[in-house]
């Protein structure tokens, strides 16, 4: 009975129709989408908007003008940066090398990309200062040449280029796979030298990969606490990061502070995640218009 | 049919529940503490189930969870169903009391001593042979000297730290608030790193070996002399120093919940008595009974003078006003 109607409906002249999907339930799947989204995400995050609100505006904004505030911010969003694009020369390196060479204990290097993702930070954040303290193997080698690594800035950038290679390598991977060599080959035959074909072939295909990584150990490392707080130090203007200024308000019990910090950090998180989308998009388009 | 097997479920469940109200053999606790009480605790609550079994013939297990201070304090208000807390600092109990009604205002006068029954205090630890001279406060001020100690801000055993350097400095000739300030801002000068709990204080100086001293809980430093061997570290005992006193307390609202208000203030009171006393001793806690504090005296630090948070301070709240708040003084030291 059902299915004459249905192919009646088809047959119907209908122009400002969305497009016929193949496949049915997208109001299912959507419906699921935003409960999910809202459940793990909206809705954890509107709480610290709100318990924000408790402080009322001119104390919101003498919390997160504060010199240390804006010192420890700075320090986050400029560490993380200098660590994501370590991460995206050197995981563009490694990725590579794993997608077009093959070299023994090849599968081994692949697994040891992922390390960062697997251990727990706290753990990465021990390790790493053993190394560099002072004391420790790389650290006393880098101190004979006068440079400070654990309990510096230095320290916070080494701990969060760690914990974001993975995000470069493992965005890049697929995207090397499916790039033709013969691409490669062709720009050669047509008489582009090798850093002709890399930087005019090559790497605009890989842009919106390379900008998806970026964003990803970017945000990564923002957000990162359990290893930054072994290696950094800790210095109130020097070397303190934002997370733990939250958590040092938390441990006053001033949870509307905590949370002031906590909204500026995801204001200017959102505000960076929008303008790296808005870039990928660009080189979506002008890759895709070439 | 299916009427009748529910009800007879129902039934079943009357009877078993009203079974074990009338044996109520077993009942469990929830001691919520900080660090470096781990190794107290897991002694002392085996000696207390003992005495609890020997006196009632019930058996009771605690269980311990440990943490930094104020760490603890956020999770009992945020939910963690603790019996009792043994904290660093009355301040963190004081949390409970005041906006999560967890516990009355008037907590610390429950029991005797304030709610503590031992103390400790701030000593020096220092490398073996004592190569930077250190002997006294003043001598953690010089050029040359590196001092390691957590941040007030986040940890409750640096308040300590703290207050104690403050108050030697109040106490010399001719101090005052304005030379106290100036000295431990020269002290702060002398600190490379700010470690967030006295525990990672305690790996920068031991395991990094970072720092010519480490301000630290006298039973910390006298475990860490004890475990990592006497021929690495000594302790030094400045001439002033600040009782440091931990206290407990049962959390109302969670007791009467679970019904375990009984064997929970015993668990605290049997902290007073000389067996409770005595574990305190030997895990380097300064026992409240004289008999007990006079047979263990050799094995603490001698230290001349040693003054209290009420006399100095005015009390826990006042402190963590004046001085750790934000725009206290140590903001200042920083130059916020």
């Amino acid at each position: 009975m059902a299915t004459p109607v249905a192919a009646v409906e088809l047959k119907r002249p209908t122009p400002l129709r969305l497009p016929q999907r193949v496949l049915p339930g997208f109001g299912l799947t959507l419906g699921y989408t935003m409960v999910y989204l809202s459940l793990l995400v909206l809705i954890p995050l509107s709480a610290v908007f709100i318990r924000s609100l408790g402080l009322g505006w001119g104390h919101f904004w003498d919390v997160v003008t504060a010199p240390r505030v804006i010192a420890s911010l700075r320090l986050s969003f400029g560490a993380s940066l200098i660590a994501a694009l370590i991460n995206v020369i050197f995981g563009l390196n490694v990725a590579w090398v794993l997608v077009r060479y093959t070299f023994p204990f090849k599968r081994l290097v692949d697994a040891i990309v992922d390390l960062p993702f697997a251990l727990p930070t706290a753990v990465a954040g021990i390790a790493l200062t053993a190394l560099y303290a002072p004391n420790g193997w790389l650290g006393i080698w880098l101190l004979s040449f006068g440079i400070k690594v654990a309990f510096t800035p230095l320290g916070i950038v080494v701990a969060l280029t760690f914990i974001g290679l993975p995000f470069v390598v493992r965005t890049l991977q697929p995207v090397l796979e499916d790039l033709d060599k013969e691409v490669e080959q062709a720009a050669a035959t047509l008489g582009a030298s090798a850093v002709q074909a890399f930087a005019r072939v090559v790497l605009p295909a890989l842009w919106p990969a390379l900008l998806t990584g970026f964003a990803l150990s970017f945000a990564r490392a923002v957000g990162e606490y359990g290893s930054v707080i072994f290696i950094a130090g800790n210095m109130p203007m020097k070397s303190e990061i934002a997370p733990l200024l939250i958590v040092t308000k938390l441990e006053q019990y001033d949870y509307a502070g905590a949370t002031a910090i906590a909204v500026v950090m995801l204001v200017l998180s959102f505000a960076l995640m929008l303008g790296i989308n808005a870039l990928q998009h660009w080189a979506l388009v002008r890759h895709g218009e070439r | 049919m299916i009427e009748h097997n529910g009800r007879r479920f129902a039934l079943t469940l009357i009877v078993i529940l009203m079974g074990s109200a009338a044996h109520a053999a077993a009942s469990t606790l929830l001691n919520v503490s900080y660090d470096p009480t781990r190794e107290l605790y897991e002694d002392y609550n085996k000696a207390f189930a003992a005495y609890w079994k020997g006196k009632t013939g019930d058996t009771v297990r605690v269980n311990q969870s440990h943490g930094g201070s104020g760490k603890q304090a956020r999770s009992v208000i945020d939910g963690l169903e603790a019996d009792v807390v043994t904290l660093a600092l009355a301040y963190d109990i004081d949390a409970l009391a005041i906006p999560g009604g967890l516990i009355p205002a008037n907590w610390q006068t429950r029991l005797p001593d304030n709610s503590t029954p031992y103390t400790s205090t701030i000593v020096f630890l220092v490398r073996k042979g004592n190569p930077k001279n250190i002997h006294d406060w003043s001598d953690l001020v010089r050029p040359g000297v590196s001092v390691i100690t957590p941040s007030p801000k986040t940890s409750g055993g640096a308040r300590w730290n703290y207050l104690a350097a403050w108050a030697w400095a109040l106490k010399q000739p001719g101090g005052n608030d304005v030379t106290a300030e100036a000295f431990v801002k020269k002290l702060y000068h002398n600190v490379p790193v700010l470690d967030s709990g006295a525990r990672g204080a305690t790996v920068t100086f031991v395991e990094r070996g970072i720092g010519d001293a480490l301000l630290a809980w006298e039973n910390e430093a006298y475990l860490a002399v004890k475990e990592l061997g006497p021929a690495k570290f000594d302790i030094v005992a400045p001439s002033l120093s600040i009782v440091a006193e931990p206290p407990v307390s049962i959390v109302d609202q969670n007791v009467d919940q679970h019904g375990t208000r009984k064997v929970a203030e015993e668990y605290l009171k049997y902290l007073y008595s000389k067996q409770g006393q005595e574990i305190a001793a030997k895990h380097f806690y300064r026992p409240r009974d004289p008999a007990v504090a006079a047979r263990y005296a050799t094995q603490f630090a001698n230290i001349p003078q040693l003054v209290t948070i009420d006399a100095v301070f005015g009390g826990w709240a006042r402190a963590q006003a004046t001085h750790f708040a934000d725009h206290g003084t140590f903001d200042r030291i920083y130059g916020q």
